[in-house]
């Protein structure tokens, strides 16, 4: 089979390595580099829990063919952290309650940390908007909606 | 000084004893896990050279295999191994052997006959899962296709299509006598006659995907010391290690399983589907192997909540008091057992319901349909019957023209009331819980209703196991003997347990006071032609197991159904070989003393069965 040469920014680190024709995005980076925090849900781009930002914008990694990450920058929930301190994001969702099982959890950092970017003060509405492409089976969205509440409260702070 | 010591001087300062968690939040242990994406699930483990495993299903409901033809996937690129049925070293089993309960009855790859659409054959192993894809599509499996039925009373006509042939009367035999299980407690037709109002109703619930957001699966890799390691979603780790060490015929101590990071599972990841064959195909090729459903084998080939169908028949009084329930329920095992007969157990201890109820019968069967094995979800056994019983309530509450909650304080059940199963309630609070239900839905209550307590008004008269119609041995039930077979055609232990009516010397009791209470021998598998030891030919041609009919409303006492007795107790005496002899017919009923209410020998726990139990 061919592979192919692919180079991308994976949280700010520079990588590149070869994959077969027809590789989708998750899968490579997955056993491919070895950034294990996206999650296979359905393989079909209806669960969320593969979402990755690709050049700040939230992308499901499952639909994603892996060529076409040529010269992006992606990010993944392995790269939210700064070092040892945990994102406003992972803290919310951490103090209230915001996983259970946790495997809809990266996913559902990665999409709000979208909206995040793009709306600091986002409504519940919004909220409920942005992460409506994401599916969890055990927290219910509550806790997850109160959490990004209240972490993009503290990121507005922080930039005051 | 008791035998047990606990050294809490160590540590003392670093001691928290006080377990006084309730009220406030506590953080999860594992959440630092989650957030960072690191929490490790089956799936996040990397092996170099992990080779991936694909299922051959059955594209139907119910088919024979005439042959299979995996010599084109055997030449396709990337094939490492095709795994048929007959390479798996113990192809049968079912999940609940491990506690001894029920007959093996599913294949691991199913070579002879399917019996639902998903079912797997045969199991390829390849470099990629792309090729392992390809090379599935090239299996020629030749099916000689069957009627199939997906319905539970369906499957209880008499020429309905048999599913299993473990179970060819589609029904799980309880204690290798019974097509369901029973439970009887009073006499229901006594408090039909006497009801002011009787109330039926039926419910229906379908299958329902416990759809974890992981998809069940495995991965298992040879270790350095002659073990297999496997890292799997399952939610019953040693479930799965002793199904796969039987499976393979392997001893456990060769099995390193590691598991506790679930990505959700509400039930379903008890199957262990998946580990043996990942570490079957890890054995076959020396390499590590991952076998995962994708989203689509996990909706329609993942194991469900089974549908449940019931019958609840209700006499009520025109005050409200619920005298009698009678429940016929199906439960939708589908192909196999899996954990469907123990569901239905639990649901009848459950049964009726948390209320005091003084006459309460429930026949329940646990069918075999050609549609998805069910499993656990969530209260299997309990949810169902509950949604059936609270719709009913309200039924009830309509009939008589009563507050709905009113209604349940009314009959629900109070500290030390007997409960149907015959055990004594405790620490019950659904009154207190209508009361907080009320007042949160602002659902006015009488103040009389509102004054009701838990704590209050139980036990007593209440406590007292009634009258309770038996079967022709007087049982209602299995009991425990000494020196009888454990099942027919087995040989006797010192202390076996034997079902109702199928001792060797005649228990001279009442006859049957109801025809369901007639044991059918023809009705359990096990005593069709060639399948037991004691059967007389007479009786081999299988009858119509029961099927449901609504029972007339408001019957009167029924006369005693003409008692003929059963075909050769199938028991054979542990010193004698078994003759095939028609057991002494039961004497006519003349009851040593008339039945009585309440009677309390001294000393004697009730629980013990008498010849008439209590």
């Amino acid at each position: 089979m061919v592979k192919t040469p692919i180079r991308f920014t994976l949280n700010g680190s520079e990588t590149a390595l070869f994959v077969d024709g027809g590789a989708n995005l998750l899968d490579t980076l997955r056993r491919g580099v070895g950034d294990l925090s996206p999650k296979y849900g359905c393989g079909q781009g209806t669960c969320g829990t593969c979402t990755v930002l690709i050049d700040g914008e939230p992308h499901l990694s499952c639909l994603t063919l892996a060529e076409t990450a040529e010269g992006r920058s992606i990010e993944t929930t392995n790269g939210l952290a700064n070092g040892a301190e945990l994102h406003p994001l992972q803290k919310a969702f951490m103090e209230n309650f915001g996983a259970q099982c946790g495997y809809c959890t990266p996913g559902m950092l990665m999409a709000a940390k979208a909206l995040l970017s793009k709306n600091p003060n986002p409504s519940r509405e919004e909220i409920v908007e942005a992460i409506s492409g994401n599916i969890c089976r055990c927290t219910g969205y509550e806790p997850i909606i109160d959490a990004i509440m209240i972490a993009a409260g503290q990121l507005r702070g922080r930039v005051a | 000084m008791s035998s047990i010591e606990f050294r809490k001087d160590l540590f003392a300062d670093e001691r928290d004893d006080t377990l006084k968690e309730i009220g406030k939040p506590t953080i999860r242990q594992d959440i630092l896990g989650h957030v960072t994406g690191r929490s490790p699930y089956f799936d996040d483990h990397l092996f170099d050279g992990l080779l991936h495993m694909r299922c051959v299903r059955s594209p139907h409901h119910h088919a024979r295999i005439r042959s299979i033809d995996t010599s084109a996937a055997d030449r396709m690129p990337g094939v490492r191994r095709v795994i048929r049925p007959e390479d798996v070293p113990n192809n049968l089993n079912t999940l609940l052997s491990l506690i001894n309960f029920g007959k093996d009855d599913e294949a691991l790859l199913q070579g002879k006959k399917v019996a639902y659409v998903g079912e797997p054959v045969v199991a390829i192993i390849a470099e990629t899962e792309r090729q392992a894809r390809d090379a599935v599509a090239v299996v020629r499996v030749d099916y000689e296709v069957l009627p199939h039925v997906l319905d539970v009373e369906e499957a209880l006509e008499p020429n309905a299509p048999v599913v299993s042939e473990t179970y060819p009367n589609n029904t799980f035999d309880y204690h290798d006598l019974y097509d369901h299980q029973k439970l009887r407690f009073g006499d229901v037709d006594k408090g039909f006659a006497e009801a002011d109002h009787i109330v039926e109703g039926r419910y229906q619930m379908s299958p329902i995907e416990q759809a974890p957001t992981e998809t069940c699966g495995a991965i298992a890799a040879p270790e350095t010391n002659n073990r297999f390691v496997c890292y799997t979603s399952t939610q019953a780790l040693f479930f799965s290690l002793g199904t796969t060490a039987k499976l393979l015929n392997m001893p456990s101590s060769q099995l390193h399983f590691i598991g506790g990071t679930v990505g959700g599972g509400f039930g379903g990841k008890v199957d262990s589907l998946h580990e043996p064959l990942a570490v079957l195909g890890s054995k076959l090729t020396g390499a590590p192997v991952k076998f995962t459903f994708d989203r689509a084998e996990e909706m329609q080939v993942g194991a469900p909540r089974g549908a449940e169908r019931w019958f609840i028949k209700d006499g009520v009084m025109n005050d409200g008091r619920i005298v009698a329930r009678q429940f016929t329920g199906f439960f939708d095992s589908g192909a196999y057992t899996r954990l469907s007969s123990y569901a239905i157990i639990k649901g009848t201890g459950h049964l009726p319901g948390p209320y005091s109820i003084p006459n309460v019968a429930s026949n329940v069967y646990c069918v075999y349909t050609n549609r998805t094995p069910a499993t656990a979800m969530r209260g299997f056994g309990i949810t169902g019957v509950d949604f059936s019983i609270e719709c009913h309530m309200d039924k009830v509450a309509e009939t008589v023209r009563m507050n709905p909650i009113e209604l349940r304080i009314l009959n629900s059940y109070r500290d030390g009331d007997m409960k149907a199963h015959r055990r004594l309630a405790k620490n019950t609070a659904l009154i207190e819980c209508c009361q907080v239900a009320a007042g949160k839905a602002k659902w006015p209550i009488s103040a009389d209703a509102a004054a009701q307590s838990s704590l209050q008004g139980g036990g007593g008269d209440r406590a007292i196991i009634p009258e309770t119609v038996t079967d022709q041995a007087g049982r209602i039930g299995e009991r425990r003997r000494s020196k009888i077979p454990t099942a027919p055609g087995e040989g006797a232990t010192s202390k076996g347990r034997v079902a109702a009516g199928s001792s060797v010397a005649p228990i001279v009791a009442v006859p049957p006071q109801r025809d369901d209470m007639v044991i059918d021998p023809s009705r359990t598998g096990h005593r069709k032609a060639g399948a037991g030891p004691a059967v007389p030919p007479v009786q081999a041609t299988p009858q119509a197991p029961p099927r449901y009919t609504p029972p007339t409303p408001a019957a009167p006492v029924q006369t005693i159904p003409s008692y003929t007795p059963p075909p050769a107790a199938p028991v054979v005496q542990p010193s004698q070989p078994a003759p095939a002899v028609q057991p002494p017919a039961p004497e006519p009923y003349q009851p040593s003393e008339p039945f009585q209410k309440g009677i309390k020998r001294p000393g004697v726990s009730r629980f013990i069965s008498g010849t008439r139990r209590r």
